[in-house]
Parts: structure tokens; C-alpha cells; sequence
């Protein structure tokens, strides 16, 4: 039996999207730091603008440099094609903004980052958008929420900062039942420990902040299109079945078919809404992906060891980490995670709020800061920074305590983080 | 835009520009397990030349209606039905593999019907590998894999591809793993046994234009030999560092070869 040879995911990681250079036969992607691409002549600019065929005009549009970045993505993913953003919530809001209209509704899990928690529920509701929130370890949950005017189903591979596993199959059956597409904030996993759209995603994003860019130097983000979503069998979204009077009656589906979504992000979203990619970013982030599959296996191996440390210590009242017997999602996490689950955990420090500041304010190696994903190891209390607009109902339902502290277990060695977190752990019981 | 076609709902994109009947019509035809779709990067940009163009879905395939049709030959008599409903008495015909081998055949079987042709990625015959007609048959993901695997070239399975951020590599498996069951093992069953294309392009009395990818293995450009030396008005476009994915690997370079033949 013959089988395809296809590039794998360590190879895809380094070359998918990339030629050398044409002109300079530079093997590094060039950054093409312009504005403005150059026409042959009117017809050329009539067509480009037209989408009657494949270029570049405008970087706010698209650029060569970025769209490397979004083709390796796309490749990374499994998906048809890739939209780069200026930030993982600009992905996040293009997404929402090409599916539905005012009067629409999304069921989220209610555990997410604070910022696209804080955009469904304060800011798409001045545009006529309602969100109902979720548990994410109940699938049935999910479809009890779903309305006839529901466009999405929304949740993150790994709870922020509960680390929940969401069970991606069951919820993506429950939101396709109701003809509606699930998309998954894949941040913390990376399509290193797991490609979503083999688990019935339709419609993926990232922070490629985190560690996609992996070194904490680039904000950037991306909305990827699986292209298996049914939009026509759907009947629920016009934007992309019927005639679009912007681009003159343009019909998405019927002429980018398996693509309609992603297309219709980009002529409309990136053009109107304007949140693109300096293609500076784009490069610094292609930079960090062509490690992608080595740092996620030492970020994943020292979290393990670093969890591990964690729920042997006695200042330690518990520890949240899907690779962990204790945690409740291990199951499911072993299914679908196998490769590990990711490296941000959650613990909790005796003595409450007080501990956990001192423990944040007694860490040397790690990094007191509001991000994740970065090599070196990040700390943060939730519960004051990232997550603090949610109320007290909100933080609890989203199973976020006083004490709560998250970390983002970087590449340093295991022996030093652990030193570090140690010390920390000693000073924060003395108060 | 749907028509009615043999009492069938047949669906075919316009290039998103409204249809006159006063232009010259340009019909697309697709290949094996695949729709209308894969002319995207050329559909919009004719029709935006003023021409009045269907890319159709062969019946079973995409949007239109009933069961695959089991013969090239059958395909090529949908393909003059459709021509009828649509109210076109002669048109460009355009056809990549399995629809270059309809096109061909409805060139030769109604050459009143044919102002032009235009085969792409063709050759005499289409032998079907037994492994993928066996994982078509099957419904096997495989199928899909081995033809966008022997259909891409190695340049196109890496990408930088011109259209931003599109990944041709899922973007042309994708579309064939959403075929219908049984569709894609029709489509290649049918291509495997047609054995008539060098009898049928000795009868094309039309202009006809050859694009070919140079690295095409599933129908090596060097294979439409017997084809071209048949047609006696014909000429031939070989794309560089292309596969078999012609028009979805090279959409510049099929710009430039479809720009005066339409």
C-alpha cells in the first residue's frame, strides 16, 4: 500500500509558507517593511482590489513577511488558510465580527482569559451581542445555552486559569447538532500538543504572543479557517451565503466555498477593522515558531517536574495541572493532550491572599508579569491582575481563589526553577 | 446560481459578476472529487474581463443535485444539457483533468457547440493508481491524501503560495475529503477506463489551448503528447515547478495563459 510522504510537523514548523526569496535568494523570511505594493498597471489594481486575483496591496490587507506567518500557521493547524492580527483579542473580535450581527448570542465556557471574558461581556453587548457563559467541564451545559439566534460556541483547549481540558469532540457534535461552528482559543497548547480541527473545531485562534512567538517580544495573534464548516447547510450566516454589496454582490461560500470564511475575514475584518500584523512582528514571531516543537517539549517536561515538586510541598494546598492523577480533567487530558498539557498550572499557597503576594514578590528567577508563553518562567495572581474585572461571582464560577497563583513554567532548568519557586514558597509562610 | 438541469438542481459560480447574455460564455469544468470551487483564483477575474462565466458542479459535486454521472461521456452531454438550460449556444470550455477529459469529449462530440478549448492538466490516458482507486472505493481518507500528495508540486507542498495566508495543501484536501461518499471512487473509475481522448481530440475542430505543470505526475505533461499532435489549431502553455494542481498552484501563470484565450 503506498501512503503520502507528506512534511511533518517539525519540518512544516521551519519552511511551511517559505521560498527563498525570488529576488535576493535570502533564505531567512525578509521583513517588507512597506506600506504599498506596486501595480503593473490599472487592470492589475482593478483586479486586486476586485479579489479577482492573488496579491498584495495594501499591509493592512496583507503583507509577503506576514503572510508566511499565516500560511505556516495554516500548515501548523491543519486548517485552509490563516488571518494574522495585531493581537490574539484582535483575532478573537475579527472572528465574532465576519460570523454574526447584532441580536446574535455565543455560549462560552466561562472559563477564559480575563480580556475576551471581558469582551463578551461588557463590549459585544453595546453591539447587540449577548454571550451566556458556561461551565467547561459540561457539555450539556452547553447545549441547554443554545438559542436559535446562537452563531458560536467559544472556549479555550486549556481553562484560563483553571486549566479545565475542554472536551473538544462531545462540545464540537453539540455545536454543529445546532449548526453552529466552535471555535477554540488554542493558546496554551499550541498545535504542537494538539491539532483542534482533528477534534471537530471548525475555527482556531492563537496569541502568538504566548508561545507560538515564544520570547515575549511581539504581540501578535491569528484566526485560522478548518474550511469544513457547512456555512450553506447552516442557513445562520448571511455574512457569508449571501450577496455581499462591498465587494458588489460578492457570495462568499459560493465562490471561496471551503475558504468563504477566512475570505470574508480579511476583505471585510482586517480591511474595515484595520487590528493587522506589523510585519516586524510577523517575523519576530516566525522566529519563534521555527523552535515551536523544541521548546513546547521542555516547557511541558519542566512543568511536569515543576507540578510535581508543587504537590509534594507542604505550603502548597493544591495544584492545577491536567498532567497531574489529582487533577479532574486527567483523563481526558491523556486522550487528548498526549504529548502533555501545556505548561501554565495554577496553585494555591496557604495563608491566602497575603502568602501569595509574598510569594510574588519573593521570586527571583521567575518573572512577575502579565503575559504566559514566554521561554522564561512568568508568575502572576490572577485574581488582581488578569482577571480582575471579573466580579467575585464571576472569579469563583471561573474557580479562581484569593490565593490563586498561575504560572507559566518557561525552559530555564527544571533544578533552578524549582530552586527559585522553593525560596519563595519558604518566605511566603513566614508573614 | 441554479439552473435546472435533466430535472436536477445544477449549481454553478458566476464570478460573482450578474450574467449578460450579451457576453461570450466561459464554462468551467472540475476534476475528479472536486467543484466549482477550484477555479476561484480564475472564476472572478474572467468574469471581470466581461465574459459570462459558469464554473459548474458537475451532478453529485458540491452543490448540485443527484448522483455522479459514471462516464466521461455522460459527464460531456450534462456538460451541453447545462449549456442548454443556461441559454448558451456556444461557449469557452475549460477543463482541468477529469473535466478536461468532458470538455474534451463534448468538444469532439458537438463541435458546433465549442468556440474554444482549454485542457489542463490532461494526457491520453488517466491509469488510476489501484491502491487509491481501492481507498477511493472505500471512502478511506487516504484517497485524498495520495492525490493531493501526487498532485501537488514539491514547491506548492511547501507553499509561499501567492494568495495570502491560504495553505493549498489542506485547502485542496479539505475540499476533497467534503466529496460525497462514493463520489471521488466515481469520479476515478471513470477517468481509469476512458480510453477515448487521442479518438476524440482527432475530431476537435476548435481552437485548443494545453496548460500543463511540468512536474505533473499525475499526468505527465510529456503524456498529452498524442493529444496535442491530434488537434490540428492547438497550442501549449508548460507551467514551470507546477504539479497537477494547475490552476490552484499557479494562478498567475494561468492568468497570463487563460488572458487571451478567453
Amino acid at each position: 500500500m503506498v501512503k503520502p510522504n507528506f512534511a511533518k510537523f517539525d519540518t512544516l514548523a521551519l519552511h511551511a509558507g517559505q521560498q527563498p526569496d525570488p529576488a535576493t535568494g535570502a533564505r531567512a523570511v525578509p521583513i517588507y517593511q512597506t506600506t504599498s505594493f506596486v501595480f503593473d498597471d490599472t487592470d492589475h489594481a482593478a483586479s486586486l482590489y476586485n479579489l479577482e486575483r492573488p496579491g498584495h496591496i495594501y499591509t493592512r490587507l496583507s503583507n509577503p513577511t506576514t503572510a508566511v506567518l499565516e500560511e505556516r500557521v495554516a500548515a501548523l493547524e491543519g486548517g485552509v488558510g490563516a488571518v494574522a492580527t495585531a493581537s490574539g483579542m484582535a483575532a478573537l473580535f475579527l472572528a465574532v465580527a465576519t460570523l454574526m450581527d447584532k441580536g446574535s448570542h455565543i455560549v462560552a465556557s466561562g472559563s477564559l482569559y480575563g480580556g475576551s471574558h471581558n469582551l463578551f461581556t461588557y463590549t459585544l453587548p453595546r453591539f447587540g451581542i449577548d454571550t451566556t457563559f458556561v461551565n467547561p467541564r459540561d457539555p450539556q451545559a452547553f447545549k441547554d445555552a443554545i438559542r436559535p439566534e446562537t452563531r458560536l460556541v467559544f472556549g479555550e483547549t486549556l481553562g484560563n486559569p483553571g486549566i479545565e481540558v475542554m472536551n473538544l469532540p462531545v462540545i464540537a457534535r453539540i455545536a454543529h447538532d445546532a449548526g453552529v461552528p466552535l471555535m477554540i482559543d488554542a493558546t496554551f497548547t499550541t498545535p504542537y500538543l494538539i491539532r483542534v480541527f482533528e477534534y471537530g473545531v471548525d475555527i482556531a485562534m492563537h496569541s502568538l504572543t504566548k508561545f507560538m512567538g515564544g520570547h515575549g517580544t511581539s504581540i501578535g495573534g491569528v484566526v485560522i479557517d478548518s474550511g469544513r464548516f457547512d456555512w450553506e447547510g447552516s442557513g445562520k450566516f448571511p455574512t457569508l451565503t449571501e450577496p455581499y454589496a462591498g465587494y458588489h454582490g460578492l457570495d462568499f461560500a459560493e465562490e471561496f466555498g471551503t475558504q468563504a470564511f477566512v475570505m470574508r475575514a480579511r476583505a471585510e475584518g482586517l480591511k474595515d477593522f484595520g487590528a493587522c500584523l506589523s510585519p516586524t512582528n510577523a517575523f519576530y514571531i516566525l522566529q519563534g515558531i521555527e523552535t515551536l516543537p523544541l521548546r513546547m517539549q521542555k516547557h511541558v517536561s519542566n512543568a511536569e517536574t515543576v507540578a510535581a515538586f508543587l504537590a509534594s510541598q507542604d505550603e502548597v494546598e493544591w495544584v492545577n495541572y491536567p498532567s497531574l492523577t489529582s487533577h479532574p480533567d486527567y483523563e481526558l487530558a491523556q486522550q487528548l493532550l498526549p504529548k502533555g498539557a501545556g505548561s501554565i498550572l495554577s496553585f494555591g499557597i496557604k495563608g491566602g491572599r497575603d502568602a501569595g503576594r509574598t510569594f510574588i514578590e519573593s521570586v527571583n528567577l521567575a518573572s512577575h508579569l502579565a503575559n504566559i508563553g514566554d521561554a522564561k518562567t512568568l508568575v502572576i495572581h490572577p485574581g488582581s491582575t488578569t482577571h480582575q474585572q471579573m466580579s467575585a461571582t464571576d472569579l469563583a464560577a471561573a474557580g479562581i481563589g484569593e490565593g490563586m497563583i498561575r504560572l507559566s513554567v518557561g525552559i530555564e532548568d527544571s533544578d533552578d526553577i524549582i530552586s527559585d519557586l522553593k525560596q519563595a514558597l519558604r518566605l511566603s509562610q513566614k508573614g | 446560481m441554479e439552473l435546472t438541469v435533466n430535472d436536477l438542481m445544477a449549481f454553478a459560480a458566476t464570478g460573482g459578476r450578474a450574467l449578460n447574455a450579451d457576453e461570450p460564455a466561459v464554462i468551467f469544468v472540475h476534476g475528479a472529487g472536486l467543484d466549482r470551487t477550484i477555479w476561484q483564483l480564475q472564476t472572478r477575474n474572467v468574469a471581470h474581463m466581461g465574459r459570462r462565466v459558469y464554473a459548474v458542479d458537475l451532478p453529485g459535486h458540491g452543490r448540485s443535485e443527484g448522483e455522479p454521472l459514471a462516464s466521461i461521456g455522460e459527464m460531456a452531454d450534462w456538460v451541453i444539457a447545462f449549456m442548454d438550460a443556461a441559454g448558451v449556444d456556444k461557449a469557452k470550455l475549460i477543463g482541468h483533468s477529469m473535466g478536461a477529459f468532458v470538455t474534451l469529449e463534448a468538444a469532439a462530440k458537438y463541435p458546433h457547440r465549442i468556440e474554444k478549448l482549454c485542457l489542463m492538466g490532461v494526457s491520453e490516458t488517466m491509469p488510476v493508481h489501484p491502491d487509491l482507486l481501492a481507498a477511493a472505493e472505500n471512502n478511506q481518507r487516504l484517497a485524498p491524501e495520495l492525490i493531493v500528495y501526487w498532485g501537488l508540486g514539491e514547491t506548492a507542498k511547501i507553499g509561499g503560495h501567492p494568495h495570502p495566508g491560504l495553505w493549498i495543501q489542506n485547502a485542496s484536501q479539505t475540499l476533497l475529503e467534503l466529496s460525497a461518499d462514493g463520489v471521488l471512487y466515481n469520479d476515478l473509475s471513470a477517468c481509469n477506463v476512458y480510453q477515448g481522448a487521442a479518438e476524440a481530440a482527432g475530431r476537435v475542430k476548435c481552437e485548443t489551448l494545453f496548460v500543463l505543470g511540468k512536474d505533473d505526475m499525475m499526468t505527465p505533461a510529456r503524456k498529452a503528447g498524442p493529444l496535442i499532435g491530434a488537434i490540428s489549431t492547438c497550442s501549449t502553455t508548460i507551467i514551470d515547478d507546477c504539479g497537477h494542481m494547475i490552476m490552484s498552484e499557479r494562478p498567475h501563470q494561468v492568468f497570463q495563459a487563460l488572458r487571451g484565450f478567453v
